[in-house]
């Protein structure tokens, strides 16, 4: 029998961010903040309110930003800096990379309205290769929690470690289905749901979807387990090879382009160590484009039917 | 202080190990590197207020970043003689395995480094991020960073600058090296970047400039002023005129040096010109 979860009420992951900033205001005097013009979507209000001296609002200006966040670390502070996940990746690339990952900084590029359930925006705003940039950056950690809980814990956890993290969040509200007090450990998948048949690895957006998957799975017969992988960067190869071992087949799905991204991760990983049927729910390199977040799904093929569908056919390639 | 004299014994010491260090590995950058090195000695020998050892947090001192990495030459010779690791290390510049990359980096841990820089234009946000954390810290110490005037064409200095005056980073003294020199040619020949000196007034900083930046004393009076116009709530620029390869005739006022390494005969002769003062690495 499948575990079950319950929403709790639908939250974006962006407000996780925002309430894990709230409470790092208060425990962390180390702690700052930086942002690039977008205080109300990255949800800091409170921590900008309480701790007006620990913000520092640099206006549309991202690489002045990275380069400020690397330059805060030198006294000691711990900075997480907010904009939109685009603006976190492509377009400071290489301030990120000098700046913050080769020297070494204990920066946190937090980043929201990743993917493309940012919804009517459209391409310019929906980046899906910032997985994949970040990854390939010696030393950088990344994760990609799925709902709101999950990603204030997050928030949470990365000022305890130290070294350069790239936090990935979103726009829409989703559900918020995690436990409020559950321990986010880095570079730990969660088991959310033993199963025999299949494994389905999952990340941000996607998990959720995985869940209701999986049930629909369970009413044709189809035992699935769900692995939440909230850390795509240092990857639990343990988790996934433990699973895999005993399922002998995979689905991988995430928000994100196929190439790059955490399915990417998991293939190579498994290529090495324990070849293994898989299939990739994934934009299929394209750029996305104006819609609904449920809409966009549907069409790039993200939701769990697509993850439903893409297991019915990896069960054939066992 | 130190005498002007041993200053300058520094200097010319330091032009020598820039010119061996380049020379060994047939690779590096030697003339914007002579070009600021009265200026590096003054500031590490002189105008800065540094603590002994090396803290990666630079706590109650003074503190400075390259922004224009490729004069890592300079830098490394600076930082040696200072006391910062040993002046053998000097002969591992560029070599496998050494922490004197081509480009100055934290990566190997190599004491008196705090960023790596290399990819330009990416050093004064650096240095104003610094500078907030000091205010934070209630650390009164000032932040130093040099540039290189072509720099200047990287966009993000400009963000940097129209931050700093907007923030009040009036603890920050960034420094440009005016040699009117890169890669491709002269600055006015590759982008014209016009009047620089009114381009950063414009941006509401405050500026001085030094005439002579090759020449020790000037350098000291003008870094003093720049000092003394501190914590009065606009940024300090200092316009440094200097002279790309100076100190060694046939590298200087052209742009030919600027990525060059000199031959064996070149070598002897640029030595000849600046006889060993301190003792070579």
């Amino acid at each position: 029998m499948m575990t079950k979860y319950i929403d709790q009420g639908k939250n974006d992951t962006r407000s996780g961010y925002g309430a894990g900033m709230t409470e790092l205001g208060r425990t962390n005097p180390n702690v700052v903040a930086l942002c690039a013009d977008l205080v109300g979507s990255l949800k800091i209000q409170t921590f900008i309110d309480e701790n007006p001296e620990r913000f520092f609002q640099i206006g549309i200006a991202e690489a002045n930003m990275m380069g400020i966040a690397a330059g805060l670390t030198i006294g000691g502070k711990i900075p997480f800096t907010g904009t939109f996940a685009n603006f976190s990746t492509g377009r400071v690339y290489d301030q990120i990379r000098q700046s913050i990952a080769y020297s070494g900084k204990n920066v946190k590029i937090c980043a929201s309205h990743a993917g493309i359930t940012l919804g009517e925006d459209g391409a310019t705003h929906q980046i899906l290769e910032d997985i994949g940039l970040m990854k390939m950056l010696p030393g950088m950690v990344v994760i990609n929690p799925c709902d709101f809980n999950q990603t204030k814990a997050a928030t949470l956890a990365i000022a305890d470690y130290e070294g350069p993290v790239y936090l990935r969040f979103g726009r829409p509200k989703v559900a918020n289905f995690t436990p409020v007090d559950q321990k986010f450990e880095i570079g730990k998948a969660l088991m959310l749901s033993e199963g025999t048949d299949v494994t389905i690895v999952a990340t941000g957006h996607l998990v959720w979807e995985s869940l209701i998957a999986a049930e629909a799975l369970e009413a044709q017969g189809i035992s699935a387990e769900v692995i939440n992988i909230h850390t795509i960067k240092p990857l639990d190869a343990e988790a996934v090879l433990k699973s895999v071992k005993k399922t002998g087949c995979i689905v991988t799905a995430e928000e994100h382009n196929y190439l790059g991204g955490l399915g990417e991760s998991i293939a190579g990983m498994l290529a090495t160590q324990h070849p293994t049927p898989q299939e990739f729910i994934a934009t299929q390199d394209t750029f996305g484009e104006s819609g609904t977040p449920a809409q966009l799904m549907e069409k790039y093929g993200l939701n769990n039917k697509a993850i439903e569908k893409a297991v019915l056919k990896v069960l054939t390639r066992k | 202080m130190p005498k002007l004299e041993e200053l300058q014994d520094i200097v010319v010491q330091t032009r020598r190990d820039i010119l061996r260090m380049v020379h060994k590995v047939n690779s590096g950058h030697p003339g914007g590197s002579l070009g600021c090195t009265e200026f590096l000695v003054a500031l590490y020998n002189e105008v800065m207020d540094l603590k002994d050892g090396f803290a990666m947090d630079g706590k109650d001192e003074d503190l400075f970043f390259l922004s224009n990495g490729h004069i890592s030459p300079v830098f490394y010779s600076v930082l040696a003689r200072r006391g910062y690791f040993s002046v053998d290390e000097l002969s591992t510049f560029r070599l496998i395995n050494s922490r004197l990359q081509g480009h100055p980096t934290t990566h190997e841990g190599l004491p008196g480094v705090r960023i790596a820089s290399g990819s330009l234009g990416q050093g004064m946000s650096v240095a104003i991020g610094a500078a907030q954390a000091k205010k934070l810290n209630g650390d009164s110490k000032l932040i130093y960073s040099l540039h290189g005037d072509g720099e200047l064409q990287e966009g993000q200095n400009w963000e940097a600058i129209m931050y700093a005056s907007g923030k009040k980073v009036d603890n920050l003294i960034a420094t440009i090296d005016l040699n009117g020199q890169q890669i491709d040619g002269s600055t006015d020949d590759v982008l014209p970047m016009g009047d620089i000196k009114a381009k950063f007034e414009a941006f509401d900083w405050d500026v001085l400039e030094i005439k002579e930046g090759n020449n020790m004393e000037a350098v000291i009076k003008g870094m003093q002023e720049a000092k003394s116009r501190t914590g009065k709530g606009k940024p300090v620029c200092v316009l440094l005129h200097t002279v790309m390869g100076n100190g060694v005739d046939f590298m200087m006022y052209t742009h030919a040096w600027h990525g060059k390494a000199p031959s064996d005969e070149q070598l002897e002769n640029a030595l000849g010109q600046n006889a060993e003062t301190l003792g070579d690495y």
